[in-house]
């Protein structure tokens, strides 16, 4: 892309847009398009709810002497994965609003302002993830019910690993639904991703019952890392796989990688008219 | 597409006409920096599209057939991030909304939802938005689509005071020949082709003198040969009907008539439109059947 720096007379606000104040805005429009919509709200609020509850009074009768993960009881181990689920879940489908601008013409009047792709990658992106995220803290209530408790510093650990699973997610979201053109197509190959990626994490079964090649896959899945960093924060006493500093580490990388890999399709330009 | 060329010149209203499929559609989206040209290259006040799109954004305003404004929005909340995504912010970006929301005449509709208005009130909010930055030239794209005639007669007038007043160049694609006939100048397309390019007075005295279309009751290509080499003019076969140009077509038909009794249905003479024009360039009719049907289920 050109340098900027060239001052055009004829124009009065030659000056580059920069990448804060339009990703600002992206960001804005996101929430302020999502608090409109009355079904969306109630949806991420009373989601985590309706699931929690149905969730805990089911396992609550069916896995009373369960003892899945040592000597955890099992709706205690799925918690941080259930937290992660719905994280997944929110982040990734917010970026259907790609597919949406896309659809409207929005997108268009966004790609020819003189705005860098990246300020569009990172204003959706950080839109989606402030959603998901806080859906995610939403389901932090009902720690204290399976007698989770935790201080500040902790609370602040869990915000920083939840925004970065929620960042990279919807990252990925945004890579997924940047080429598509209909949101159908776009439930097809989430639905092909999320579950494995979900099932993979450690969310449901610990990596330690489980066989060699699946134990593989767990491993090199970086969602693994945000199930295990959440549960090293709210049961430290419970042996981890890894330190909670090196799941922090494969968190950020694995953000990093996802907004580049979103970087890189919102970049590509073309010949055929597929804007 | 294929050899088209052509400059706007600035404060000026440029038309470009052809019918669907004519390859407006990509040219726009090359200008607005959309695509980049497979050869050949776009300049936009002397930036090229595809080497400088940051530099060609700052310049245009672009509004799109399709609506692009955010209908969960109000028509202020429109503005303000479109103003952001310019680099324009705070009280400097608050004055220049109020400014162009009265411009377009929706200041008593503000802080409404754009879900709520007509389509002719969101159209406006388009064209707000598409001037916010005061660009030196204003892209539309069939921006007459779905408006009614009033909302359609109030815009080309608003086009006009823009070149006039704010001498902006505003470059409109269409279909509609009536609105190309409201263009400075006009470059036709037909298959990616540039077919003609003047002013519509321009190209409408190309034609020699009148049209005269008659309507065979026989075979349409033999009645076409004969008065071809009657009157030594050329002459063209639009399925039933033959046409050719000549002046004093009011004095030709007479003689046409009786030359060819019992081979004419019925007669037409014109002074020669823009569709004519058309014709003339590339022989065949600007709305082939299909094109026709389209049209008249979009209406």
């Amino acid at each position: 892309m050109a340098t900027q720096t060239a001052s055009l007379p004829t124009h009065t606000s030659s000056e580059s847009a920069g990448i804060v104040l339009p990703a600002f805005t992206l960001w804005w429009r996101e929430l302020v398009r999502f608090y409109r919509q009355r079904t969306r709200v109630i949806g991420v609020i009373a989601s985590p709810l309706v699931f929690w509850a149905v969730l805990g009074s089911g396992f609550g009768t069916s896995f009373r002497a369960g003892d899945a993960a040592g000597q955890q009881h099992y709706l205690d181990y799925f918690y941080p994965g259930a937290l992660i689920m719905i994280v997944l879940f929110t982040s990734i489908f917010t970026m259907m609003s790609v597919i949406e601008d896309r659809k409207e013409g929005f997108l268009l009047s966004v790609m020819v302002a003189p705005v860098p792709r990246s300020a569009i990658v990172l204003g959706k992106v950080l839109g989606g993830t402030t959603l998901a995220a806080a859906q995610g803290l939403i389901f932090l209530i009902f720690a204290p019910f399976i007698g989770i408790h935790f201080g500040f510093t902790t609370f602040l650990l869990v915000v920083l690993v939840v925004f970065l699973v929620s960042f990279a997610l919807t990252a990925l979201g945004f890579a997924i639904a940047w080429p598509m053109d209909s949101t159908s197509a776009f439930h097809a190959i989430i639905n092909l991703f999320l579950i494995p990626l979900w099932l993979l994490s450690g969310a449901l079964f610990p990596l330690s019952g489980a066989s060699g090649w699946i134990r593989g896959l767990m491993h090199i899945n970086p969602l693994t890392y945000g199930v295990e960093g959440l549960r090293n924060l709210l049961f430290p006493e419970t042996p981890g796989l890894s330190p909670l500093s090196s799941s922090i580490a494969t968190l950020v990388l694995f953000s990093l990688f996802m907004f580049g890999l979103a970087f890189f399709m919102a970049n590509r330009r073309t010949t055929k008219p597929a804007a | 597409m294929d050899g088209v060329s052509f400059d706007v010149r600035p404060a000026e209203l440029f038309g470009l006409l052809g019918p669907n499929g004519s390859g407006k559609t990509t040219l726009f989206r090359i200008l607005s920096t959309l695509m980049v040209p497979n050869a050949g290259r776009a300049l936009v006040v002397g930036r090229d599209t595809a080497k400088e799109p940051a530099c060609v954004r700052r310049q245009i305003g672009v509004v799109f057939q399709a609506q692009s404004v955010d209908q969960k929005l109000t028509a202020y909340e429109n503005l303000w991030h479109q103003g952001h995504l310019y680099g324009l912010r705070g009280a400097a970006l608050q004055r220049r909304i109020t400014e162009i929301l009265a411009r377009v005449g929706l200041a008593d509709r503000v802080k409404e939802l754009v879900e709520t208005f007509s389509g002719g009130m969101a159209r406006r909010v388009e064209l707000a938005k598409g001037l916010l930055h005061n660009p030196t030239v204003l892209l539309l794209d069939e921006p007459t689509t779905g408006l009614d005639p009033g909302a359609r007669r109030d815009l080309w007038a608003y086009l006009k005071v823009l070149r006039d007043e704010e001498r902006i160049s505003v470059l409109v694609t269409t279909h509609l020949m009536e609105e190309a006939e409201r263009c400075d100048r006009l470059a036709i397309l037909n298959e990616g082709k540039l077919v003609a390019l003047g002013t519509p007075l321009e190209l409408r005295q190309e034609i020699g003198g009148d049209v005269i279309l008659l309507e065979a009751i026989g075979d349409p290509m033999a009645l076409a040969e004969r008065i071809q080499s009657r009157y030594n003019v050329a002459a063209s076969v639009l399925g039933r009907h033959v046409r050719f140009e000549m002046e004093n077509g009011h004095r030709v038909i007479t003689t046409v008539v009786e030359a060819f009794p019992g081979e004419i249905q019925a007669v037409s003479v014109s002074k020669p439109t823009l569709e004519d024009v058309f014709i003339h360039r590339t022989g065949h009719r600007f709305w082939n059947q299909a094109n026709a049907e389209a049209l008249n289920s979009e209406r």
